[in-house]
């Protein structure tokens, strides 16, 4: 029970947690987003646990310092208060959760699965350089297909979302 | 190592936090009250001693915690207890990178003078960055009041706008140190640089004498407009005036945290002065050399007192840290008393007028910054290989 | 040290709640927000099999962070579409003023 085992099953622990607490907290929609904040940022945890420095900073600052924050934005704006389940949901619900709940049991209680254990990381695993080095030779057609898509996706956002001008 | 680290965040949270940021309180009273031409606070005393005000600071903890807290009817109580949290939280995390004094060898024991080094430094500042939005949001949220939800939207738009412009400001200087870690950053500062170097890369012969005018290689130095932006964007990613349009006190009252009395307001208070000093420490590390002292390295300094004066290199390695520490105190007084400076001399920008600076002038300015940066890297290295 | 089944099943789990929220809640913002989490477990999901087999460094079908490149594209995806989704969030709140997906449910059986 290394330390690193340790903290990736208090981290899995609350990032499946407030998870759940996302998708249950009926009365409060801001509250949902704040449960998403901290499964973003668990995640992030594990990330760093699994040795992705570079992809667990680039998480918390667009998934949780960005979007989250857009979400609460439009919550805001639109001044949206409480919520409730759709009818019959919440029997399914529970169901769900009771099979979700003994899913995770057997998981945890079925220890290895024949996959070989984590190898030691590679020297110099997670070092930001080298992913920036593949990033702009190897893949520098997908950082610039990403920057097209994020331009129309900003285009179409504006659009979407102006105000009819009479 | 373990031991180590939390010696270093005491020592930070005891000093840097504990001595600097109630300080911070007393200069923004006393250096406005100078600006103005007035006294300024000078009342509160012990025993009829008051000290130039410096006892103000200690009377506001004691009139912060013997006030009630109020939680206005209808407010969330559980998200208005933690915004301030989420507020502070950050401000004081974010002293866990700066570094405040170089690495050192006593012997075989090696100290460093910064509570962690991550390879990632500068994106760490970021995220705890990002982070800080929420604090802002939930306290406008949860106060069930029309003035602080306003704040509230003013205050995320406006961070996580700037949040952007931040981290362009600073690729230059990635690009000039080759590194993200703020300790590295400041080492490599450590030195001097040929002012008229140019020259010989460019044109091939160097100019007579050029040897002697050698400037400190501070980063304000190599990205004079990525100072400026960045100085800029921290200010307002902080919502320090002139960006202090969500607290706008004259315009919605007191914004995000109207709803806010005795110590969560004195968080909110709190935090915004050690943010103050974030922003120091930052751009100290960043811009202007760190814990270096200009024109002296470590080693001239440790061979100076070690061996010219004759005390030891282990005595003359304390010596070392303790000058160091002190340029980098010095060099962040510097910076607080710009930041206040500007806190009051310009006037509180207008929304749009914040948002035009933002997304118009300094984003393209910043990617044509990273632009000139690369080609001048690319000429110097070019042609010197 | 870290099992990757452990790491595979917190993924699923996650996707399931996320599944689970897209089904269940009526308000759109949270059905938004649940899609954010199963992409969140899919991201978790190529981290995992990215440490456990990172490409060998002198292949030359690409680098030894495939995997961490996929969740940066995977991220800015998530991005865009939320930048859009809510953007049709708001419109559908001027239309109908209310993001309660039974009130927009015109063309069901």
């Amino acid at each position: 029970m290394t330390a690193p085992l340790v903290l990736f099953y208090l981290f899995a622990l609350l990032a499946a947690g407030s998870a759940v607490a996302m998708v249950a907290s009926v009365r409060n929609t801001v509250a949902s987003a704040m449960w998403l904040v901290v499964t973003m940022v668990s995640l992030a945890v594990i990330y760093v646990l699994l040795g992705a420095y570079l992809v667990a900073a680039i998480q918390i600052m667009v998934y949780g310092g960005a979007i989250v924050v857009l979400f609460l934005f439009v919550v805001m704006l639109l001044n949206l208060r409480s919520d409730d389940f759709g009818p019959g949901r919440q029997r399914m619900l529970k169901l769900a959760a009771a099979l979700l709940g003994l899913f995770a049991l057997v998981q945890l209680l079925r220890g290895g699965g024949g996959l070989p254990p984590m190898p030691v990381a590679p020297e110099g695993y997670g070092g930001y350089a080298e992913l920036g080095i593949a990033l702009y030779t190897d893949y520098v057609l997908l950082v610039e297909m990403a920057s097209l898509l994020l331009t129309a996706a900003i285009v179409g956002a504006l659009i979407l979302a102006k105000r009819e001008v009479n | 190592m373990l031991t180590v680290v939390l010696i270093k965040s005491v020592f930070i949270l005891a000093v840097i936090i504990g001595a600097i940021a109630p300080v911070i309180t007393w200069v923004e009273r006393k250096q406005s009250a100078v600006m103005q031409d007035r006294i300024g606070a000078n009342r509160a005393d012990i025993g009829g001693l008051t000290v130039i005000g410096l006892l103000h600071p200690l009377a506001d903890v004691f009139k912060l915690l013997s006030k009630e807290d109020v939680v206005p009817e209808g407010a969330n109580r559980v998200m208005h207890l933690i915004a301030p949290l989420i507020a502070a939280a950050p401000a004081i995390v974010a002293f866990a990178v700066i570094p405040y004094g170089g690495v050192y060898q006593f012997g075989d024991f090696e100290l460093s003078l910064v509570a962690a080094n991550p390879d990632w430094g500068l994106l760490y500042i970021f995220c705890i960055g990002s982070l800080a939005t929420y604090g802002v949001v939930m306290a406008g949220w949860a106060s069930n009041n029309n003035w602080s939800l306003l704040g509230g939207l003013r205050a995320s738009a406006q961070m996580i706008s700037y949040e952007v412009t931040l981290g362009l400001s600073v690729v230059g200087i990635f690009m000039c140190f080759q590194t993200l870690q703020l300790q590295d950053m400041a080492i490599a500062q450590d030195q001097t640089f040929r002012l008229l170097g140019f020259t010989d890369v460019l044109f091939g012969f160097s100019i007579p004498y050029s040897d002697w005018i050698r400037l400190p290689a501070w980063g304000v130095f190599f990205q004079p407009l990525g100072f400026l932006f960045f100085l800029t964007c921290i200010m307002a990613e902080n919502k320090r005036p002139p960006f202090d349009m969500p607290e706008g006190e004259s315009e919605l009252i007191a914004g995000y945290f109207l709803e806010y009395s005795g110590m969560r307001f004195g968080l909110f208070f709190m935090a915004e002065f050690i943010e103050v000093v974030v922003i120091a420490g930052l751009m100290t590390t960043i811009f202007l050399g760190g814990w270096a002292v200009p024109w002296a390295s470590t080693e001239s300094i440790i061979w100076f007192f070690g061996t010219k004066v004759g005390l030891g290199v282990g005595f003359a390695t304390g010596l070392c840290v303790l000058i160091h520490f002190a340029t980098f105190m010095a060099k962040v007084v510097v910076m607080i008393w710009v930041q206040m400076l500007m806190r009051w001399t310009l006037p509180r920008f207008r929304y749009d007028q914040m948002m035009d600076l933002c997304w118009k002038i300094i984003l393209p300015l910043s990617i044509a910054n990273i632009f000139v940066t690369g080609f001048v890297i690319l000429l110097v290295n070019g042609a010197s290989s | 040290m870290i099992p990757l089944d452990h790491v595979i099943g917190l993924s699923a789990l996650l996707f399931t709640i996320g599944v689970l929220g897209v089904v269940t809640r009526r308000n759109l913002i949270v059905i938004l927000m649940s899609i954010e989490l199963m992409l969140n477990a899919v991201n978790l999901a190529f981290v995992g099999f990215n440490r456990m087999w990172p490409a060998d460094a002198a292949s030359t079908t690409g680098s030894a962070y495939d995997g961490q490149i996929f969740v940066l594209m995977v991220i800015t995806v998530a991005a865009a579409e939320v930048a859009v989704g809510l953007a049709i969030v708001i419109s559908m709140f001027r239309n109908r003023d209310s993001v309660d997906i039974e009130e927009v449910s015109l063309l069901r059986w």
